[in-house]
């Protein structure tokens, strides 16, 4: 089990929507969010976080145009350089006929390449176990975290109960 | 925020969910002990596929000889059955990726399903070129890799080859599509188990907690991932059609081709989710979740892609006569005509004549209409391929070389088998994994018409944000 060291109180939520004004009035209060857990990506939750935009796509734009450079230099070496063969009177560079291949590979790099990157960076893994504040995050309730060093308790609690929280927990995790 | 959704709107999801009710109705199936219907199918498919292996082992023992294949028709069942299996391939990959572009929310219901199907199907589909080069031991010179025969590599203007790069493209990206859907589903049956089932789900699900930051990283890679599967999904039905477009034989030289196989593709594929869906929600009892909405909206992708397909055999046969050239013209003459225009009659009856009920919207939102349509297309979708492959190749330059093609037993137990092994892959998935996606289905709840928030939880939600009670329930959701 991966451990943050963390004592966290937080309130658990019966509506995204609730959640969400929950959490823009945390952030009007400069209450500093240590993560929410939903059971599904809530619209709008990202903007209301301030979570920055990914980047994934740039990475894999790069990964991508790996796999255009690997294919099509790599093919073109390969029947330039390292074994020159003729096929039907044809030149030794058709480039049009390198076109699938080029194609296929820069999806095949650019798809892995962003998925291995995507799990790496959200350290989820075969064997990973995560510590998990409620087990009904993945079933139907929607959970806002604080970190309990960050806020006072009776300031969090009322901060819950003004929000509708149906439940606040603490859990050292 | 989400989009604006009029109030009107048939809700995507039917019988008033609430999100736990979603999961309960979900993640039962893989939770319950199979069913005696479940179990009885399951062998059924299992020995099915037994045989398939036996003959599969029988070939490769044997050799190819044990095929009917001649001098003139060197593709028969083999390619036909790669070809019809790719096809059905290629609805899951539109389903999750196109119609995630075109915002399509109708199918989170269908997505997870059709998806497993395409991985299935192409695991059956690959089994052909595999088994038909005769020594599978040496199969692997397929990839081009620094070898000790030269190195000698594989030649890259063979459309054979790009087949091969497309193949196993599209079955990866799906693969990683799939499971990267899968794996919020899988943490939250985690979370209901318990004991060896609880460590196992959470090897499944990497982990996952939910939490926002994954959530907003999870959404890219899905978008940018069904973004790469669009052209990929259209990419790999051309290419297989170069494997005859690009050849000089009357009948296969042909531009129409790409397009023609693509819309062909899509139309088998839908047909061949038809088939599962209807059955699955029966049996399971999804019929909230996988609605007539969505028999409907396949039918309608049915009968347009299947009209596509019928304008494209009129368009062959008007460009062999228009195009004035004798040998064209024989080889359409003999398709219609010909020894086996018994499968050019079924593949216009099952492709082009039956789908046109569907403009009737009482057949399109039939169950029983819609079962036995999309077993037609699928023998339809058989015969084409046949057509195009046996057909062509019975009747090629030479009159003394021209045969007939049957297959023998080992040839129909291969194709079997792999039905069978297409099946029993289906229903193990049924039993792991939830069929339908229960994060994205949720999370398109409150999109349509007047959808959850119970009477208890409206008022209990709203008593304690002090929001305005003269809030109607309509207005809430207008503005989700």
């Amino acid at each position: 089990m991966r451990r943050y060291n963390k004592e966290v109180i937080y309130g658990l939520y019966n509506d995204e929507e609730v959640l969400l004004k929950a959490v823009r009035k945390a952030k009007s209060k400069h209450l500093e969010i240590f993560d929410v857990y939903t059971p599904f990506p809530v619209h709008g939750l990202d903007q209301a976080m301030g979570i920055e935009e990914s980047r994934l796509h740039q990475a894999g734009f790069v990964y991508g145009l790996c796999g255009t450079l690997t294919a099509f230099l790599g093919m073109t070496w390969i029947f330039t350089k390292d074994w020159p063969i003729i096929f039907g009177g044809k030149p030794h560079w058709p480039v049009p006929s390198f076109i699938p291949i080029t194609f296929e590979l820069t999806v095949l790099f650019a798809a892995w390449g962003m998925t291995i990157t995507f799990y790496t960076i959200c350290g989820l893994w075969p064997g990973v176990e995560n510590p998990q504040l409620d087990l009904r995050t993945t079933d139907d309730k929607f959970c806002l975290a604080f970190d309990a060093n960050d806020v006072s308790d009776s300031d969090v609690r009322s901060f819950f109960s003004e929000t509708g929280a149906e439940e606040v927990n603490t859990k050292s995790i | 925020m989400s989009a604006v959704v009029s109030p009107v709107r048939r809700p995507l999801i039917e019988g008033h969910k609430t999100y736990h009710q979603i999961t309960e109705d979900l993640c039962s199936p893989t939770e319950k002990t199979p069913s005696k219907t479940w179990i009885i199918a399951f062998i059924i498919s299992v020995a099915t596929m037994s045989f398939g292996i036996f003959c599969i082992v029988w070939t490769i023992w044997m050799g190819t000889g044990t095929w009917n294949l001649n001098r003139t028709i060197g593709w028969g069942y083999d390619i036909t059955n790669f070809v019809w299996w790719i096809g059905i391939g290629h609805a899951g990959t539109l389903i999750s990726a196109i119609l995630m572009l075109f915002r399509q929310r109708w199918r989170t219901g269908v997505n997870r399903a059709a998806e497993a199907m395409t991985i299935f199907a192409v695991i059956c589909a690959a089994m052909f070129p595999l088994i038909h080069v005769g020594r599978i031991w040496v199969v692997f010179y397929f990839f081009p890799y620094p070898n000790v025969r030269g190195p000698l590599w594989p030649n890259f203007n063979s459309p054979l080859l790009w087949d091969v790069f497309a193949i196993s493209t599209y079955f990866s990206v799906s693969l990683l599509f799939w499971y990267t859907g899968l794996v919020p589903d899988f943490a939250t049956v985690r979370n209901r188990a318990t004991g060896f089932r609880k460590k196992v789900y959470n090897a499944l699900s990497f982990g996952w907690t939910g939490s926002a930051k994954h959530w907003s990283r999870w959404e890219y890679l899905s978008l940018v991932l069904a973004g790469l599967s669009t052209p990929l999904v259209l990419s790999v039905h051309t290419i297989v059609s170069f494997d005859f477009a690009t050849s000089v034989i009357p009948g296969w030289h042909t531009t129409i081709f790409p397009p023609y196989f693509v819309a062909g593709a899509i139309f088998s594929g839908f047909a061949m989710v038809q088939t599962l869906m209807l059955i699955t929600r029966k049996i399971l009892k999804l019929e909230e979740y996988i609605t007539l909405e969505h028999i409907e909206s396949m039918n309608k992708v049915i009968l347009v892609t299947g009209t596509i397909v019928g304008v494209a055999y009129l368009t062959e046969l008007f460009i062999a006569w228009y195009s004035g050239y004798v040998y064209e013209q024989f080889a359409f003459f003999n398709r219609a005509m010909g020894v086996y225009w018994w499968s050019y009659f079924g593949m216009m009856a099952c492709n082009v004549i039956s789908p046109q009920i569907f403009w009737v919207k009482k057949f399109r939102r039939s169950v029983l209409v819609t079962f036995i349509m999309s077993i037609f297309v699928n023998i339809g979708m058989w015969f084409e391929r046949f057509v195009i492959i046996a057909t062509t190749l019975a009747r090629d330059y030479l009159p003394s070389s021209w045969s007939y093609y049957y297959p023998t037993w080992v040839e129909i137990g291969i194709f079997i088998g792999t039905i069978g092994l297409f099946f029993t892959l289906y229903m193990i998935f049924t039993r792991v994994a939830p069929v339908v996606a229960i994060a994205e289905v949720k999370s398109i709840l409150k999109l349509g018409g007047d959808q959850y928030v119970d009477n208890h939880n409206y008022k209990h939600i709203h008593g304690h944000s002090n929001h305005d009670h003269d809030h109607s329930h309509s207005h809430d959701n207008q503005h989700h």
